[in-house]
């Protein structure tokens, strides 16, 4: 399925709404909420486990301005989740609105409703709080089985079978797999084993958690939020309040960025209560602090590997343990755990005898986490990815070529990856290429400059998926105006990825117009044709497809009225971009005169609607090598280049694609290299600010270079596969073999700071 | 308390509390460009201009601007618009969020130094983070703008 002569899928265009948001318009929800909505405002324990005894609200209802305050006695009694995934989630329903239980620090106690934000600010602190304190599970290590619970109620409830048990703090355990690994690993040559240890990082996106409720004209809940998942905040605020899914609205606006934290509802339940309550608007936005202290951010993992190898460098056995700490609530626990191993492990599927994936997921009583590009596969990855570098450092074997014996190619099936067959792979050319343009052979020998600093470089690759198979469904509408242009309407958010764009793309190629003549909508759950939300890398790939199947729809459709419009058989019309024309005797209908037709006495509607899914969920793959300047006097690292090149298919926007990928690099050399997330002895959060959280600026990231190989994925939209994940997940391993190029040390705990990189160095003899 | 000012060329008297900050004060008055991305002066989401001079407003009592001009990206939309294109051009725009105290500090560097270098561009942006793009965009745009104006 060679893709030819494409006229707009494959080429770079500006995003739909690229000069709106350079000029600073007012597109998101603070800028559109209306005059007047209450500011809420969340009083959060200071304790990490606690029963919350008494609230006395007396002096602060006092405050001139404050209009109402909440406690667990005022909220319903039924437990949700509010991780954004298809029902029944595997997330457990384990929260209330405000429950008296506080399981970390930061758990809201009481929701405040003030006319301004001093006002609430004000009663925040004069409600006086009588915590009965409970010891704490701070160590996810001691959390399964510890007498302590997270979740002792009787009300908890798992809408899936994911091997959870609240009585053990556990919310989910697997074992998966293939072929005997005991008895390959017992006939190994080699055997490296280690435990790796990612932290609970931060998405910090620009625009924090933030929503504004208000009640429409018809009295229904109208939301709206900053999310990737209109579809699913109904039903979790449904559930959540208690009131039918029909009387509520979700819709979203511009994004400020996501990257998986907009894929729990974190925010939207405390305005829409309000506004219930009170029947007036409501807004909450959440401060730097709060999203760095009750966000939703990445799984801190464990990640234990046994990886069994030939002398030869050939990879026969992996072993993998991973201990997922979903912090006091289970968003995304049982899902992220899984892809530690099951986007890691088929790397190496052209060698590979036997795997084993097992894990565990525990509550504790930290920040929940929830979804982070990457999902898992991130943690996995910078495991694995570390784990066969040391192979190749042990066996004194370049690890490009390493790699270049045990990757998986196109082809082979994957027996670590639910059986599927790597139909579009390049991952053989992704790393031939990035070892010319990085030229490898002569960067990657360490090169010492004389005066305590080394240049050296590490590598890596990494995997993601398309999609959830079997899961996920994507839908498009595609409907004809009477100037003959479309508009393209859509469930999918786009978060600043650009999706509104590239699904244009697809309109354009496929209708044979212009990109200018595409109109995109999203998201609204009135209005929009049902989509799970964009996450999981798929919108490119699932709602793409939708898009493409409404085109051919809505060309048949068309095809059907001009056929009778000429009283002709419609088996005769062809469709042609501006007409459609009779191939018997070549009259021709115009497109206008089409959808004017179904303006009048008509049965017929010039639009289409189409539902994708999908199957099986095939891979994108890519390389990333870095080259590092350490200085062994202070254990500072300067990225010095970032090269990458990754197979996503068939980039429908080479463009977006590129910067997909710049962003994902940096976020991860950040994940590497200084983004943290510690607590104190008391369980309170320590980087609650972007003093101590260092996201990298423009001057921590050295110079970037991003490559396409190409590969056509069949099922794909034009051979497309996905980009948003994959992108964050080679700096972690790359950057921790450069490390050790160095220094001789492998640091397996993230981020590796000038501080560990000091401490651990050898004595110089 | 009064305070008067100029906002985008425009005399303004407002009657604000003595602890408002400047952003709360101007995102008041309507200029929704001005984003809070951090409240701890980390981010420069929040820029504008007090006399030509970019400040972080969030940081910024509204009282101190008394009798000065300030200047969001409001009032700067066509100066603005000769070189944002470019860095649409690129897809650097992103979620956008960041795009206002980007836009308004690249406005001040063109002005003090008309024809940086790539390091100069990353040394004055040093204090606008930007979690989308990974920057290299933007500096691909603004190195493009750079160049079509020398054609």
């Amino acid at each position: 399925m060679e893709q030819k002569n494409l006229k707009v899928v494959g080429h770079s265009y500006r995003k739909k709404d690229a000069l709106q948001l350079l000029l600073g318009k007012p597109l998101y929800v603070q800028d559109l909420a209306p005059a007047g909505a209450l500011v809420v405002k969340l009083l959060r324990s200071p304790h990490p486990h606690a029963l919350v005894e008494e609230v006395n609200k007396t002096a602060a209802l006092k405050v001139p301005g404050v209009v109402g305050i909440y406690t667990w006695e005022d909220v319903p009694k039924t437990r949700f989740a509010i991780a954004g995934q298809t029902y029944p989630e595997p997330s457990p329903y384990d929260r209330l609105i405000l429950d008296r239980h506080i399981r970390f620090s930061g758990d809201p106690v009481a929701i405040v409703a003030a006319e301004d934000e001093k006002a609430a600010n004000k009663a925040l602190k004069l409600i006086k709080v009588k915590y009965q304190v409970l010891e704490p599970v701070l160590d996810y290590r001691t959390a399964k089985d510890n007498p302590v619970l997270v979740h002792p109620e009787e009300d908890w409830f798992p809408p899936c079978q994911v091997g959870g048990d609240n009585k053990r703090n556990l919310v989910a355990s697997e074992t998966d797999s293939h072929g005997d690994v005991d008895k390959v690993m017992a006939d190994c040559d080699i055997v490296i084993e280690h435990t790796y240890h990612t932290k609970a990082v931060q998405q910090a996106m620009m625009e924090t958690f933030r929503t504004y409720t208000d009640l429409d004209r018809y009295g229904r809940l109208h939301v709206v939020s900053s999310t990737q998942i209109v579809f699913h905040v109904r039903r979790i605020l449904s559930r959540a309040l208690g009131i039918p899914k029909s009387r509520i609205r979700v819709e979203k606006p511009r994004i400020g960025g996501g990257f998986g934290a907009k894929q729990t509802a974190v925010s939207e339940v405390y305005p829409a209560f309000v506004t219930l309550k009170t029947g007036r608007p409501a807004q909450i936005i959440y401060t730097r602090e709060e999203c760095q202290i009750a966000g939703s951010p990445r799984h801190e993992m464990e990640i234990r590997v046994k990886l069994g190898a030939s002398k030869d460098g050939k990879i026969r056995a992996l072993d993998l343990y991973t201990l997922s700490n979903t912090g006091a609530y289970g968003e995304h626990g049982p899902t992220t755990v899984g892809l530690s191993g099951h986007k890691s492990i088929p790397l190496y599927t052209g060698s590979l005898e036997a795997h084993r994936f097992s894990y565990d997921v525990v509550y504790t009583n930290l920040q929940a986490a929830g979804a982070y590009r990457g999902y898992g596969a991130t943690q996995g990855i910078f495991a694995l990815e570390s784990a066969v570098n040391e192979l190749a450092e042990r066996l004194g074997m370049d690890p490009t070529r390493l790699r270049d014996q045990n990757m998986v190619r196109e082809g082979m099936v994957m027996d670590a990856y639910y059986g599927e067959t790597a139909n579009a792979c390049a991952l053989d050319r992704c790393m031939e290429h990035c070892r010319q343009i990085f030229d490898w052979e002569n960067r990657y020998p360490v090169r010492d400059l004389g005066d305590g600093r080394v240049r050296c470089a590490g590598v890596a690759m990494a995997m993601q998926g398309s999609c959830i198979s079997n899961l996920d469904v994507g839908s498009a509408t595609v409907k004809l105006g009477e100037d003959g242009t479309y508009n393209l309407i859509i469930g999918a958010a786009d978060m600043g990825t650009g999706c509104d764009t590239i699904l244009a793309q697809m309109v354009a190629e496929c209708m044979d117009c212009s990109l200018e003549e595409v109109s995109v909508f999203g998201a609204d759950t009135d209005v929009s044709p049902y989509d799970s939300g964009s996450y999981a890398s798929s919108t490119t790939y699932i709602t793409g497809k939708a898009v493409e199947k409404a085109c051919a729809k809505l060309k048949e459709e068309l095809c059907q009225m001009a056929g009778e419009m000429l009283d002709c058989d419609p088996a005769l019309m062809v469709f042609e971009g501006k007409q459609v024309r009779n191939t018997a005797d070549g009259r021709t209908v115009s497109l206008q005169d089409i959808a004017y037709k179904a303006q009048l006495f008509s049965t017929h509607s010039a639009m289409a609607t189409a539902t994708h899914t999908s199957p099986v969920s095939p891979p994108p793959y890519m390389v990333g090598m870095v080259e590092i300047e350490l200085d062994k006097r202070t254990g500072s690292v300067k990225v010095l280049d970032y090269m990458a090149v990754v197979d996503c298919g068939i980039p429908v926007n080479p463009a977006l694609a590129r910067v997909q990928t710049e962003g994902g690099l940096v976020q991860g050399i950040g994940m590497a290299l200084t983004e943290d997330v510690t607590y104190n002895a008391q369980g309170r959060p320590i980087e609650n600010s972007f003093m101590q959280y260092k996201v990298p600026t423009r001057l921590d990231m050295g110079k970037l270079r991003v490559e396409f190989e190409h590969s056509c994925e069949p099922t794909g939209p034009f051979g497309a596969k996905s980009i948003g994940e994959i992108v964050i997940n080679t700096p972690s391993p790359a950057l921790a073999h450069a490390i050790y190029r160095a220094t001789g040390v492998w640091h397996r705990e993230l981020p590796i700071t000038p501080e560990k990189i000091l401490m651990s160095m050898p004595e110089e003899e | 308390m009064e305070l008067n000012f100029t906002l985008n060329g425009k005399p303004v008297a407002a009657q604000i509390a003595p602890d408002t900050l400047l952003i709360d004060l101007v995102r008041s008055l309507g200029c929704a460009s001005v984003k809070r991305g951090c409240d701890t002066a980390n981010c420069g989401l929040c820029t504008l201009f007090l006399d030509d001079k970019p400040v972080l407003s969030c940081s910024l009592l509204a009282a101190r601007v008394e009798g000065r001009t300030v200047t969001t990206l409001e009032g700067l939309q066509e100066e603005a618009a000769e070189f944002v294109g470019f860095i649409a051009d690129q897809g650097a725009d992103q979620c956008g969020f960041c795009n206002p105290g980007f836009v308004m500090n690249t406005i001040a560097l063109l002005r003090e130094n008309p024809d940086p270098t790539d390091d100069e561009i990353r040394a004055f942006l040093a204090g606008n983070l930007c979690r989308c793009s990974g920057y290299e965009g933007q500096l691909r745009g603004i190195r493009a703008f750079l160049d079509s104006r020398k054609k």
